[in-house]
C-alpha cells in the first residue's frame, strides 16, 4: 500500500501509540479508497477470514472489506438508516445485518460515513463464513464483476486437525494451491497486469511480520495487569491486521506495537481502569453500543484479556503461521489452510481452547455474545458454554442481542444480567475466602 | 441389507391404501423404519442436508438416514441453541437427544452458517463419530473433482471403521447400481408430476420421495418400482388448476400439511423438496474409479440449491429453467423461518420472476407449523388472481 503513516510519524508517547497510529490508519485507508472511488480506480472486495491479501496487494489492488464498512456505520450509529434501506429492498430481517448495510452502501453507490467506497473489480472470499459467499453472488448480480470462492476445508471433527505430511493435508494442500494459481490468473486479467513473484515475496515478508507479531501481541496480554483490552483496543489492531495485510505500513505498525506493548509490560502498565476481573469474550462486539458495551464491565473493574473473536476475525493470524519465502506459493496454500482453519475452530471448536486461555490469562469468567446477525459464530455458543459450565465450572455469562441492529440491542436488560454476573462472581469469591480462612 | 423389511406396511394393498401408508409413516416423527433397522442388527449413518454420497454409507452395508428434523418439539435440544435459529437444527438433534433415532454416525456438510456448527455440537454429546463432509465450494476450480475424490476416499474410511468393515470398489460399484436404479425411479415419478400432476397429490409425491432418506433403497425402488405403474393406469381427471413450482424445500421440509393445502389448491408440477435425494440428475458410472465417479456426478451432473455456488449454474436461471421445463404458470417461493441462504435467494428469485413476468407468492414456513388457515386463504386468492385475471 502506498499509504506510510503520514498522519502517524509525529506520535512519540509510546503508550497509547498503537490505539492512534490504528486510528490514523484507518483514516488513511479510507481516504484511499474514496480517492479510488473518485477516479473509478480497481478494488478488490475481501473478508477477514481469508482475505488473501497476500495475492491482491501483490498487484498493488485497493482492498475493500465490506464487513468492516458495515460495522463502521454501527459503530457511527447509523446502521438502522442502511438496514432499513436493504430491507425495503426485499431483504429479511433475519439476515445478516453485516450484508444488509453493504447492500445499502451499494445501492447508494458507495456513500459511507468514512468516505465513498469504491465498487469492486472482482470479490475474493473464502468459505469461511457461508454468508461470504451469498453476499459476494449480491456483487456478482450487481455488476458483473467476477467472484472467487477460496474454498478451505476446514477441521473435520473436533480434535482431528491434520498437519503438513499427512495425506489428507497434503490433499488439502494441493486443492486450496490450485485455486490461489486461479485466483492468480484472474488477478492479472483483471488488472492486466502480470504476477510478479519478487513483489509476493515481498508482501509475503510484511504478513510474516504482522503474523508474528499478532501472536506475540496476543501472548503479551497474559501479563497482570493486562495490557490491553481485547474487546475495545483489540479491535482497533485488528482492523490494521486485515486492512494492511502484506503492506510496508502494516508490518511497522505490528513492530511498533510489539514494542508498546513490551514496554507497558515490563514497566507494569494496564488498561485505564483497576483490574478487578479478567474476562475473555466470545462471540462479536455489539457495535450498535460498542463503548457503552464495554463500560457495562469495566464499570465493574472487569477487562477483556482476551477473544475468540481475536483469532476468527484475523482470520487466524494469532497462529502467527509464517510463510516460506522460497516456496511461496506453496507455503501460502499452507498458511491460508492452517489460518482459516484456526478461524474457523475459533468459532466452532472453541471450547478446549478457552479452557487453555481461562487458565493461560488467568480469567475469571468467559462472557458469551451471540448475535443475531452471525450464525456462524453463534450457533454453537449455547452448547460450547453448557460444555465449559458441565465439565469445567468455569463462571460465564450468556447475553444475546446483535452486532448491527439496535431493534434487537437492549441494554437495560443487558445491564442486569451483567451486575447479577459480577455479584454472583463476587459473592462467590467471598464464599471461597472464607472456605479457605475457615 | 438385512432381509427383513422395515417398513412393509404398504405391501398386498390398493394403490390408495398403500399411499396412505406411505404417508402415515413420512408424518410420523418416530422413524420407525430406522429402528426396525436397528432392531435388525443394522447401523445407522445419519447425513444432514442438503447433499450426501449415501453410496458410501450402503456400501458398509449400514443405512444411510437423511436427517431432515422432524415435526417435533425440542424439548432436550433448545437448551443447546440460542435464539434466532431456523427449527430444523434442534428437532434434528432432539430426534437423538430423545434417541427417537439412533445413530452410529452422524456427518454435516458447511451448507449454511448455522448447520456448518452441528458437527461440534452433536460431537459433544455424543460418543460416535460427528463429522463435516466438505464438499467443495468452489466447484469452478480445476482442483474441485481430484479434492472431492480424496474427500470421498477420508469418508470411506471413517465409514469402514465405524462399521467395523471394509468397503472395496466393487461395494461402492454395487451400491452405484442401486442408487441410479433409485434416481431413475425418482425421476419417474418427477416426470408424472410434470406431465399429468392430477394422478398423483403433491403429499404423495412427497411422501414417496421422503421415504427414500429412511428406509433401504432396494427397499424403496421396491416400493417405487410396485407404485409408479399403477399411478400411471389411474383414470382421474384432469382439473382447472394453475401449475406451480414450489421452490424453498431445500433443506428444513415445510410440514405436511402445507403440501398437502398446497396441493388442494394447486398442482405441484416440480419443487426442491429433499433436492438432496435428487441432486445427482443422471446415472453415475459403474465402471472405473466409483469414488472419482462420485465426485464427478456431483460437480458436473447435478441440480442446484441456494446453498452452492456455481458459476454455470446461476441460481435464478436455473429456477426460470425448472418453472418453464414444467410449463409451471406460478412460483411458490418459500424460505423456512431462520434460514438465511433461502432468504436471500427470494430477494434474487421475486428480482428474476420480475424481470420474466412470471407470477409467485412468497412465504415463510416453519416445519412445527399447525395453522394454515390464513396462508391457505392468501394462496387461494393469489391462484384466483391468476385463473381469473
Amino acid at each position: 500500500m502506498k499509504t506510510v503513516m503520514s498522519t502517524t510519524t509525529a506520535t512519540t508517547n509510546i503508550v497509547g501509540r498503537g490505539n492512534q497510529e490504528g486510528a490514523a490508519l484507518f483514516r488513511d485507508w479510507f481516504a484511499e479508497l474514496d480517492t479510488t472511488a473518485a477516479s473509478g480506480g480497481q478494488a478488490a472486495y475481501v473478508f477477514v477470514m481469508g482475505s488473501i491479501n497476500e495475492i491482491l496487494k501483490s498487484f498493488d489492488l485497493p482492498v475493500v472489506f465490506p464487513e468492516i464498512n458495515s460495522l463502521q456505520t454501527a459503530v457511527r450509529r447509523v446502521a438502522h438508516e442502511y438496514l432499513e434501506e436493504a430491507e425495503d429492498h426485499g431483504y429479511s430481517p433475519d439476515i445478516c445485518g453485516y450484508v444488509k448495510a453493504d447492500v445499502a452502501v451499494q445501492l447508494r453507490g458507495g456513500e459511507h460515513p468514512m468516505g465513498r467506497i469504491p465498487r469492486p473489480s472482482l470479490s475474493v472470499l473464502t468459505n469461511a463464513c457461508n454468508t461470504y459467499i451469498k453476499w459476494a453472488e449480491i456483487w456478482e448480480r450487481m455488476y458483473r464483476t467476477p467472484m472467487f470462492t477460496i474454498d478451505i476445508p476446514g477441521t473435520r471433527q473436533a480434535g482431528t486437525q491434520t498437519w503438513a505430511g499427512d495425506s489428507d493435508f497434503e490433499a488439502d494442500r494441493k486443492y486450496v494451491e490450485v485455486q490461489l494459481r486461479e485466483l492468480i490468473a484472474l488477478c492479472e486479467q483483471v488488472t492486466g497486469r502480470k504476477f510478479d513473484v519478487d513483489k509476493f515475496r515481498e508482501v509475503l515478508g510484511y504478513a510474516n511480520v504482522m503474523s508474528r507479531s499478532w501472536s506475540r501481541i496476543l501472548e503479551l496480554n497474559r501479563s497482570t495487569p493486562s495490557l490491553f483490552n481485547a474487546l475495545t483496543d483489540g479491535t482497533i489492531f485488528m482492523g490494521v491486521a486485515n486492512g494492511f495485510r502484506g503492506t510496508e505500513a502494516g508490518a511497522r505498525y505490528f513492530e511498533r506495537l510489539v514494542e508498546e506493548m513490551e514496554y507497558k509490560a515490563a514497566n507494569g502498565i494496564g488498561t485505564s481502569i483497576e483490574e478487578k476481573y479478567r474476562l475473555l469474550f466470545v462471540g462479536v462486539p455489539c457495535y450498535p453500543i460498542f463503548r457503552r458495551f464495554n463500560e457495562l464491565f469495566t464499570d465493574w473493574g472487569g477487562t477483556f484479556v482476551n477473544s475468540t473473536y481475536l483469532w476468527f476475525a484475523s482470520g487466524g493470524t494469532n497462529r502467527g503461521f509464517e510463510y516460506d519465502l522460497s516456496n511461496p506459493l506453496s507455503s501460502l496454500a499452507e498458511g491460508v489452510l492452517v489460518s482459516v482453519r484456526q478461524a474457523m475452530d475459533a468459532m466452532f471448536h472453541q471450547n478446549e481452547v478457552l479452557v487453555d486461555m481461562v487458565r493461560d490469562f488467568s480469567a475469571d469468567g468467559v462472557i458469551y455474545h451471540p448475535i443475531k446477525s452471525c450464525r456462524t459464530v453463534s450457533t454453537g455458543l449455547a452448547d460450547g458454554r453448557r460444555f465449559l459450565t458441565e465439565k469445567h465450572g468455569i463462571p460465564s455469562l450468556f447475553i444475546e442481542s446483535d452486532m448491527m441492529d439496535r431493534r434487537v440491542v437492549s441494554e437495560a436488560q443487558m445491564k442486569n444480567r451483567v451486575d447479577a454476573f459480577f455479584e454472583g462472581l463476587g459473592s462467590r469469591w467471598r464464599q471461597a475466602a472464607a472456605e479457605t480462612k475457615g | 441389507m438385512t432381509t427383513e423389511r422395515v417398513f412393509p406396511e404398504w405391501r398386498q394393498k390398493s394403490l390408495d391404501d398403500a399411499l396412505y401408508e406411505c404417508r402415515e409413516m413420512v408424518e410420523s416423527p418416530d422413524f420407525v423404519t430406522v429402528s426396525r433397522w436397528r432392531a435388525n442388527g443394522g447401523k445407522v449413518g445419519g447425513h444432514f442436508q442438503v447433499y450426501f454420497p449415501e453410496e458410501i454409507i450402503h456400501a458398509a452395508g449400514m443405512l444411510p438416514f437423511k436427517v431432515r428434523g422432524a415435526a417435533v418439539e425440542p424439548n432436550q435440544a433448545d437448551s443447546h441453541f440460542g435464539s434466532y435459529l431456523c427449527s430444523i437444527l434442534k428437532t434434528s438433534l432432539e430426534l437423538a437427544l430423545s434417541k427417537r433415532v439412533q445413530f452410529d454416525l452422524f456427518v454435516s456438510h458447511p451448507i449454511c452458517d448455522a448447520a456448518r456448527n452441528l458437527a461440534a455440537i452433536w460431537g459433544r454429546n455424543f460418543d460416535h463419530p460427528c463429522q463435516i463432509l466438505y464438499l467443495p465450494q468452489n466447484p469452478n476450480s480445476a482442483g474441485s473433482v481430484e479434492y472431492l475424490r480424496h474427500e470421498y476416499d477420508r469418508m470411506r474410511r471413517v465409514v469402514q471403521e465405524v462399521a467395523g468393515r471394509q468397503i472395496g470398489d466393487d461395494d461402492l460399484r454395487n451400491s452405484i447400481v442401486v442408487f441410479n436404479e433409485n434416481r431413475r425411479l425418482l425421476r419417474e415419478l418427477y416426470e408424472i408430476k410434470r406431465e399429468t400432476p392430477w394422478l398423483i397429490a403433491a403429499e404423495d409425491a412427497y411422501a414417496l420421495v421422503s421415504l427414500a432418506g429412511m428406509m433401504p433403497r432396494e427397499e424403496h425402488n421396491e416400493l417405487l418400482g410396485a407404485l409408479l405403474p399403477q399411478i400411471r393406469q389411474r383414470t382421474n381427471k384432469q382439473e382447472d388448476r394453475i401449475r406451480v413450482v414450489f421452490e424453498g424445500g431445500f433443506c428444513e421440509q415445510p410440514p405436511f400439511d402445507l403440501v398437502q393445502m398446497l396441493g388442494r389448491t394447486t398442482y405441484v408440477v416440480d419443487d426442491d423438496f429433499l433436492i438432496g435425494l435428487r441432486w445427482i440428475t443422471q446415472d453415475v458410472p459403474t465402471a472405473g474409479d466409483p469414488l472419482h465417479s462420485l465426485a464427478v456426478a456431483y460437480t458436473e451432473h447435478s441440480s442446484y440449491s441456494p446453498v452452492q455456488h456455481d458459476l454455470r449454474k446461476p441460481k435464478e436461471e436455473m429456477l426460470l429453467q425448472r418453472i418453464r421445463g414444467a410449463r409451471a404458470e406460478a412460483a411458490i417461493l418459500a424460505a423456512a423461518k431462520m434460514c438465511e441462504p433461502g432468504l436471500e435467494e427470494q430477494v434474487s428469485y421475486t428480482h428474476a420472476l420480475d424481470e420474466a413476468g412470471i407470477s409467485y407468492f412468497v412465504n415463510e414456513f416453519e416445519e412445527n407449523m399447525s395453522s394454515f388457515d390464513q396462508l391457505e386463504l392468501q394462496l387461494e386468492t393469489f391462484v384466483e388472481n391468476l385463473l381469473f385475471a
